[in-house]
């Protein structure tokens, strides 16, 4: 539906950019020149996902691919492999974010990087998100800062609010809570805002 | 006699005795000129707590100018200013340092509660790191109300203030 | 024999040397001073760090933020996507079109619709309004920094002009509201137009005498030049953004590497410097103003004449079950909504993730070495604003 969306639009702007002189003709190309667009727009992402497939066959599982964002899905034990091969491969150097989201009817945390890149210019528009998920009661995972120096206080801020060990993480302390914070971490869904 | 009546329990009293005193001596003719030259000198404190800073730099900016009222920009140490403008929500994690700056600032010293979140907690009132208003960590002077408040609320919340000053007994 | 004696001197001797070694770095220790900055300092605002001297140079830095903490990403999980945005614009209220910006283009995405062409160009001359009005308080805060009023004051007035412009199509000084998913909230008003050149065409002659005044005053430029190279490996290392990043020689600029709603269609260049230094990080933003005047121009003249402004939306919307990550450029850098809907009408969770946060990272980075004098000129380059940092 999205893609739909998507096309619409495109056509859209296509339409006002050129001049309508044979309107038939231009419509007929414009269909099928839309079904290139969209199919071009995937290229870069599925040719990321097959190189990175046919580099770590069993290890790497595809979530979704949409028009400049592919999601990866990667067990806690590989994500350091792979998250090297990303930044040595593929020139995805820094991450924009780091998202930890709760689920308690699954009793998984999954933690996304969203990774960019600087030095490459075909890659700047794509947003690689980097998932991966651990058991929300006792929740470990290796941290990124080796590969990324760009997580340290994104990981930080995700151990406070979440209440994720990041292994390997020098300072898995306090960030922006207050000092004296005894309850649980406040992102966890069992943290409940007062009167709500 | 003297030692007899004063001695280290009643002490205290005397002093305070004395002070009123001398306070009622000196209200009655100097406490005009007393207020008068604290109303137009009020610094505030250079402490900003949240969003609300943004308006209360453009007070002190060229088109509402807030020194014509006697309400100096905000540049000094808190060892001179007399006036808290409390700017906005006040976290868990800011109230003692708040209660901090209150405590090192010499007397008299007033403090305006400037936007919703310091009032009440305002837009913030469900969230689990914001207090309920500031009234718990210090005592208000004068509510300047509005989310944030325009310069010209927070400029008539001053002179509010400094109506108040004069009307007050000096200390 | 000889063989133990030989190894219990050996012994002595290395005991003898780890204590003489910690003595020795306890004396240096000694020789170091902790200061506090903040939260009560004038220019810190909302941030405190603790620094480490060592007679005039800093060797340790640890940033300390979270004093404006107000649980933004919980408090959204509690409001449905309408009811959010006006807690969602406090953060940066003189940016506050922008940072609704993203949110908005993340909720479109959830619920499947679509902004009128008219409404994305109402949004973008929205946007890049307030990024004026943003950039000139900063530099009006910057000049309370360097101690020199009249980059406060002449900032500070000139930012009066914009805000007039945002009230007549907003109806608020700063917190706007304006973008709504769908959208933006209601049409400009009779005359807009006029007004909005007459006051950029008067914006960019005061930008001359800005450049003059502020840019090549021997003053700051002493203050600032050569003071916290960021270089640009280190930069991308960092994963800075926005004025940071391009000061450092990387032209990066989210409107550009992947145009959001009407940008496409606009022509402009992105700024950047290859100095790496403060005065790059300051003179970018500059730039960035004189680009955007150029841009608020050409988005006034290829604005359709009529038509929607907003897609009406059914009354409390459900989103589809899926997550979207949007981003635009704010006057900070990216500013990107990681929203994960679960099909209800409240997101299941927002992540926030600014430009502010991100670039905090560098302050260390550049602090550690540089002097005490050079830490206000540095700290306000990096184009910080603590209330969004926090969320």
């Amino acid at each position: 539906m999205y893609v739909i969306a998507r096309e619409n639009k495109k056509v859209e702007n296509k339409m006002t950019d050129t001049n309508t002189n044979t309107e038939s003709n231009t419509n007929n190309t414009n269909k099928s020149s839309n079904l290139k667009i969209v199919e071009s727009d995937l290229k870069i992402e599925n040719s990321l996902y097959s190189e990175l497939s046919s580099q770590f066959p069993d290890k790497v599982q595809l979530v979704y691919t949409k028009p400049k964002r592919i999601k990866i899905y990667v067990k806690p034990e590989n994500i350091i492999e792979v998250a090297f091969f990303l930044r040595s491969h593929f020139g995805l150097d820094h991450a924009e974010s780091v998202c930890g989201t709760d689920y308690p009817n699954e009793n998984v945390i999954e933690v996304i990087y969203h990774l960019n890149s600087y030095s490459r210019e075909e890659l700047s528009q794509i947003i690689f998100a980097l998932s991966t998920k651990t058991d929300r009661n006792s929740s470990y995972l290796p941290s990124l800062l080796p590969v990324f120096k760009s997580v340290e206080y994104h990981e930080r801020e995700t151990y406070e609010m979440l209440g994720v060990y990041f292994k390997g993480h020098p300072r898995n302390e306090r960030f922006l809570l207050p000092e004296d914070w005894a309850d649980i971490p406040p992102l966890k869904k069992d943290f409940r805002i007062k009167g709500r | 006699m003297i030692k007899d009546l004063i001695n280290p329990t009643n002490f205290n009293l005397m002093v305070s005795k004395v002070s009123d005193v001398l306070v009622g001596a000196l209200d009655k003719p100097l406490g005009y000129a007393i207020n008068w030259g604290r109303i137009w000198s009020l610094w505030p404190v250079h402490l900003e707590t949240a969003c609300c800073s943004v308006e209360f730099g453009a007070t002190s900016s060229p088109r509402y100018d807030c020194e014509r009222f006697g309400i100096i920009e905000a540049f000094g140490s808190l060892r001179q200013c007399d006036l808290i403008v409390v700017q906005g929500t006040v976290t868990r994690k800011m109230a003692p340092r708040l209660r901090m700056v209150y405590d090192q600032m010499a007397d008299p010293k007033y403090v305006i509660a400037m936007g919703a979140c310091s009032i009440t907690g305002g837009l913030y009132i469900d969230s689990y790191n914001v207090l309920p208003g500031i009234d718990g960590i210090i005592p208000v002077d004068v509510y300047v109300p509005g989310c944030p408040p325009r310069p010209e609320t927070l400029i008539q919340g001053c002179m509010l203030l400094q109506e108040k000053i004069k009307r007050s007994k000096i200390k | 024999m000889t063989n133990e004696f030989s190894e219990s001197l050996e012994k002595k001797l290395e005991e003898t040397t780890k204590l003489g070694l910690e003595v020795v770095k306890e004396a240096t220790e000694d020789r170091l001073m902790k200061l506090s900055v903040g939260p009560q300092h004038p220019g810190s605002g909302h941030f405190r760090f603790t620094i480490k001297v060592d007679g005039d140079y800093i060797v340790y830095c640890d940033p300390d933020p979270g004093y404006v903490h107000r649980g933004e990403e919980k408090m959204c999980e509690y409001r449905n996507f309408i009811q959010n945005i006006p807690h969602l614009e406090r953060p940066v209220i003189h940016d506050s079109t922008n940072i609704t910006y993203s949110y908005s283009l993340a909720v479109e995405e959830l619920l499947g619709i679509e902004v009128p062409r008219r409404g994305q160009f109402i949004r973008a001359i929205a946007s890049e309004l307030n990024r004026q009005v943003y950039t000139l308080y900063w530099l009006a805060i910057y000049g309370i920094f360097l101690g020199h009023s009249t980059m406060f004051m002449w900032p500070a007035g000139d930012r009066e002009l914009f805000i007039d412009l945002l009230t007549a199509l907003t109806g608020a000084r700063v917190t706007h509201a304006f973008n709504i998913p769908g959208g933006v909230r209601n049409d400009i008003p009779d005359g807009f137009k006029e007004k909005c050149l007459e006051y950029v065409n008067y914006f960019e002659k005061r930008l001359k005498e800005y450049e003059n005044i502020f840019y090549n005053n021997p003053l700051f430029r002493q203050r600032t030049e050569n003071v916290g190279i960021l270089t640009k490996d280190d930069a991308i290392n960092l994963g800075v953004t926005g004025s940071v990043l391009r000061a450092s020689g990387v032209a990066y600029d989210v409107r550009k590497v992947e145009p959001y709603d009407v940008y496409n269609e606009i022509d402009f260049k992105v700024q950047y410097m290859k100095t790496c230094d403060s005065f790059a990080r300051a003179y970018v933003p500059f730039l960035d103003m004189r680009e955007s005047c150029h841009i608020i121009r050409q988005l006034l003249d290829k604005m359709p004449e009529s038509g929607e402004v907003r897609m009406k939306l059914q009354s409390n919307p459900k989103g589809t079950p899926g997550e979207s990550y949007k981003r635009v450029e704010s006057g900070r850098g990216a500013l990107s909504y990681y929203i994960v809907s679960d099909g209800s009408s409240r997101p299941y969770r927002v992540k926030i993730s600014v430009g502010s946060f991100r670039n905090i990272l560098a302050l260390p980075h550049l602090l550690v070495g540089s002097r005490l004098g050079d830490m206000p000129c540095i700290y306000w380059a990096l184009n910080y604003w603590p209330v969004e940092a926090d969320r």
